[in-house]
């Protein structure tokens, strides 16, 4: 019965007002309470009602995956929050730039490589590339692996953007807010000045 | 479409504070905020309380708002005067204490350059409070402390920063009146869900053995929801126990109410904790000093837990049906439920139960050794209490073994009397909390109830009651000693009492009159009635000065790691082996 619950890597996507000080609380939220953060992205996603989307990728139990939702959900400047893993299938995806130095047949084996993953050269020396590549994170993780034998000098990675399969979108979703919250109504009032 | 006024930053702060219904602000002023002294000044709305030092500000504002389920409002400098009240947001974060504080920063110019008195004030009070604003211009004013105070009171109630930079309060703005401003996404849930509801309610019903477990949150639901629950609770005939914060919320001196829960709750409450079978939390959030060892936690009951806070629910314990709402919707809905389904509570089970739970109150937690020659603490909480009794009282405590005590022997009949520092535990909480509560009730019994140690740290608020005619009373158990502390060296380290007991100590009732007051001792159980009656009598502030027996020690007791039915009753029952993991229990 006294089973450690399992930890599973969640990804969470946070639509917030893009307002001075809002990413400071959502990570302020996450280090002060002694949550994981394995990534996260962010940036504005629609400039008329200035609102900005942060997808966070996070590890925790059953348990703890509630609390995170339920405490970013009590942010006031969050509009919505989505466990994009457990609410169904969706769609990941993650950019990343990656330098391979190398000659002859390193170099060779580096762009065999690269054409299998898709990943496309966007800088060239005679002794380096680098790789642009969008995939999954485990492809990206398994792209990279392989470069490093090859001549891999550095990664540059976006974090994990993600999004819901399916015709629904964030607002005329089941979730908003955390599960508590009522949905903010869809018509705005925005405040005169 | 309405007319704007055109107005300077700091005339839109004090009409935006006025159109809020505010006529108390505590406050220091300093450089950055001197333009809103300047508007205070010109106007009469506003009544302004000038405090001995930022932290003393904070708690006055808890206080004010705790006993009046109003929100407080504080008002200071930049720099020093924000980082000083950090602790008071802290405080009322945990609490969930409704507080709007307005501190002053540098002009908007000099922002990240280590102006004089410059703070991030935003970002040191991001984590300690609900929600914080640095304004930048003096058209957002306006709209900006209407969301404040929307903010601090809806849903669980916190604290709320807003940083007015000094160029900001200079400026000509736009003032936006309150109707208005409406959230863009802060929206809390008011009514439960319905179906759940229903199911709790019938999980009520069909209960053997039910409790009643409440806290903060029905007292920051509004007296409606006190009402509301004492009529479900005796409607029902189950026993309730309260927590710490939520004392008054049901009558205490009723006979199906058993004290206090928790750490040093009542043996007959943590009893019933731990063996019921049905558990109904409402307004309380299952806090380590109720719940003890987690792994032992009432472990054979179905749990119900009502709250405004998503988060509150199956945070530290798993429940069964959680309800998210407010507490006086909740039990609204619910008092209608059980009505109109006539539902009725199995009366042969209640009995057995009850019965149970008086066999517990047989042990007589509370009793300890009286003695002839020094005052006992308990005696001196019970002769308070024997006097007070049915008086317009209200009593603030500091933090430690006298807050316990008063916790066990005090009864509250009604919600918004008590105001202790719960979830910080914050010393030097009760003197300036008392001053904020005389302040709304200025012809009221207003007493804290205070350590010598506690009470030092923020003893300088004497001088701001002295100013404004605050009739607090100040009742010192003095016995030397930190004696929470060395309570738990006794238990944790061999009685080794490392820095516990303090060697000097002022003259109390010297410093009593070197600040105004009015001074009193009693050192002897024989003094007792006739200090405490004298200083409730007396119409000016009065520090009394108890001198207590040193070395008493506050039971009943959970000890820390412990689980509520391994409980401590007194000095006779054997020291406990405190486990390694309960050692590491703060």
């Amino acid at each position: 019965m006294n089973l450690e619950p399992i930890a599973r890597a969640h990804t969470i996507a946070v639509l917030v007002d893009n307002e001075a000080g809002v990413l400071a609380r959502v990570v302020g939220l996450f280090s002060g309470r002694g949550y994981n953060i394995e990534s996260l992205t962010v940036a504005e996603v629609d400039a008329v009602k200035r609102m900005s989307r942060i997808t966070i990728v996070t590890k925790g139990t059953p348990m703890v995956i509630e609390q995170i939702k339920n405490q970013l959900g009590r942010l006031v400047p969050v509009h919505a929050v989505q466990d994009l893993t457990s609410e169904g299938p969706h769609v990941a995806r993650e950019l990343a730039l990656i330098k391979v130095e190398g000659t002859g047949e390193r170099r060779v084996e580096s762009l065999r490589i690269a054409d299998i993953f898709r990943a496309r050269a966007v800088d060239s020396t005679t002794h380096s590339f680098i790789f642009e590549m969008t995939g999954s994170t485990e492809k990206l993780d398994a792209f990279i692996g392989l470069m490093r034998p090859l001549g891999l000098v550095e990664v540059s990675r976006t974090g994990v953007v993600a999004i819901r399969r399916g015709a629904s979108g964030f607002e005329n979703g089941k979730m908003a807010r955390a599960n508590g919250d009522e949905r903010p109504r869809a018509k705005k009032q925005r405040v005169k000045v | 479409m309405s007319e704007y006024q055109e107005l300077t930053g700091a005339e839109i702060v004090i009409k935006a504070l006025v159109d809020e219904g505010v006529d108390i602000v505590f406050g220091y002023p300093g450089g950055a905020v001197l333009p809103i002294y300047d508007a205070i000044f010109a106007q009469n709305s506003l009544r302004h309380i000038l405090v001995r030092q930022e932290a003393g500000a904070a708690h006055a504002a808890e206080g004010y708002a705790r006993s009046t389920g109003k929100v407080g409002v504080l008002l200071v400098t930049s720099g020093p005067g924000a980082t000083n009240v950090v602790t008071g947001l802290t405080d009322a974060m945990m609490d969930s204490i409704p507080i709007v504080c307005l501190t002053g920063q540098v002009a908007t110019h000099l922002i990240g350059n280590d102006a004089f008195q410059e703070a991030d004030t935003v970002g040191i009070t991001r984590p300690c409070t609900k929600h914080n604003y640095l304004v930048r211009d003096a058209n957002d004013v306006g709209r900006v402390i209407h969301e404040a105070f929307y903010v601090a009171r809806s849903g669980r109630p916190g604290p709320v920063v807003v940083d007015l930079p000094k160029d900001v309060q200079l400026s000509i703005g736009r003032y936006a009146a309150a109707t208005e401003v409406a959230h863009r996404t802060y929206r809390p849930r008011v009514k439960g869900d319905s179906t759940k509801i229903e199911a709790a309610v019938a999980m009520i019903a069909a209960a053997k053995r039910p409790l009643f477990y409440t806290g903060g949150g029905v007292i920051n639901a509004g007296r409606r929801a006190s009402e509301l629950l004492t009529e479900l609770v005796r409607l029902t005939g189950y026993p309730i126990t309260n927590t710490l914060m939520g004392l008054g919320a049901y009558p205490g001196s009723d006979p199906q109410f058993l004290g206090m829960v928790g750490m040093h709750g009542l043996y007959e409450s943590n009893l019933a904790m731990a063996n019921c079978d049905l558990m109904i939390a409402v307004g309380s959030r299952f806090d380590d000093r109720v719940t003890g060892k987690l792994t032992a936690f009432s472990k054979g009951s179905k749990k119900i837990h009502i709250d405004i806070d998503p988060s509150s629910i199956n945070k530290n314990v798993p429940v069964d049906i959680g309800i998210v709402g407010d507490v006086g919707s909740v039990l609204d809905d619910i008092l209608k439920v059980w009505k109109k389904k006539r539902y009725k509570p199995d009366a042969k089970a209640l009995k057995a139960w009850w019965k149970q739970i008086e066999q517990w109150r047989g042990r007589d937690c509370l009793r300890y050794r009286k003695t002839a020659d020094v005052i006992k603490p308990q005696y001196a909480i019970e002769r308070l209490y024997h006097h007070i009794k049915g008086r317009d009282a209200y009593i603030t405590t500091e933090v430690g073994q006298h807050q316990m005590w008063a916790a066990q022997f005090l009864r509250f009949e009604e919600p918004n009397r008590w105001m202790t520092s719960g979830g910080l535990g914050t010393m030097g909480y009760g003197l300036p909390a008392a001053m904020g509560v005389q302040v709304a009730h200025p012809d009221a019994l207003v007493i804290d109830v205070a350590g010598e140690a506690s009470i030092l740290m923020n003893i300088q608020e004497l001088s701001t009651i002295i100013q404004y005619h605050l009739p607090v009373k100040v009742f010192i158990l003095n016995n030397h000693y930190m004696g929470m502390v060395r309570q738990w060296q006794e238990l944790l380290h061999g009685g080794r009492y490392a820095e516990t007991y303090m060697d000097a100590l002022p003259d109390f009732v010297k410093l009593a009159e070197a600040f105004g007051a009015v001074g009193l001792r009693a050192s002897r159980p024989e003094e007792l009635d006739d200090v405490i009656q004298q200083m409730i009598t007396t119409p000016h502030p009065v520090v009394a000065d108890i001198v207590v027996d040193p070395d008493e020690n506050c039971f009943p007791m959970i000890p820390s790691g412990a689980a509520h039915y391994e409980m401590l009753l007194g000095p006779e029952d054997a020291k406990p082996e405190i486990s390694a993991e309960g050692k590491m229990l703060v």
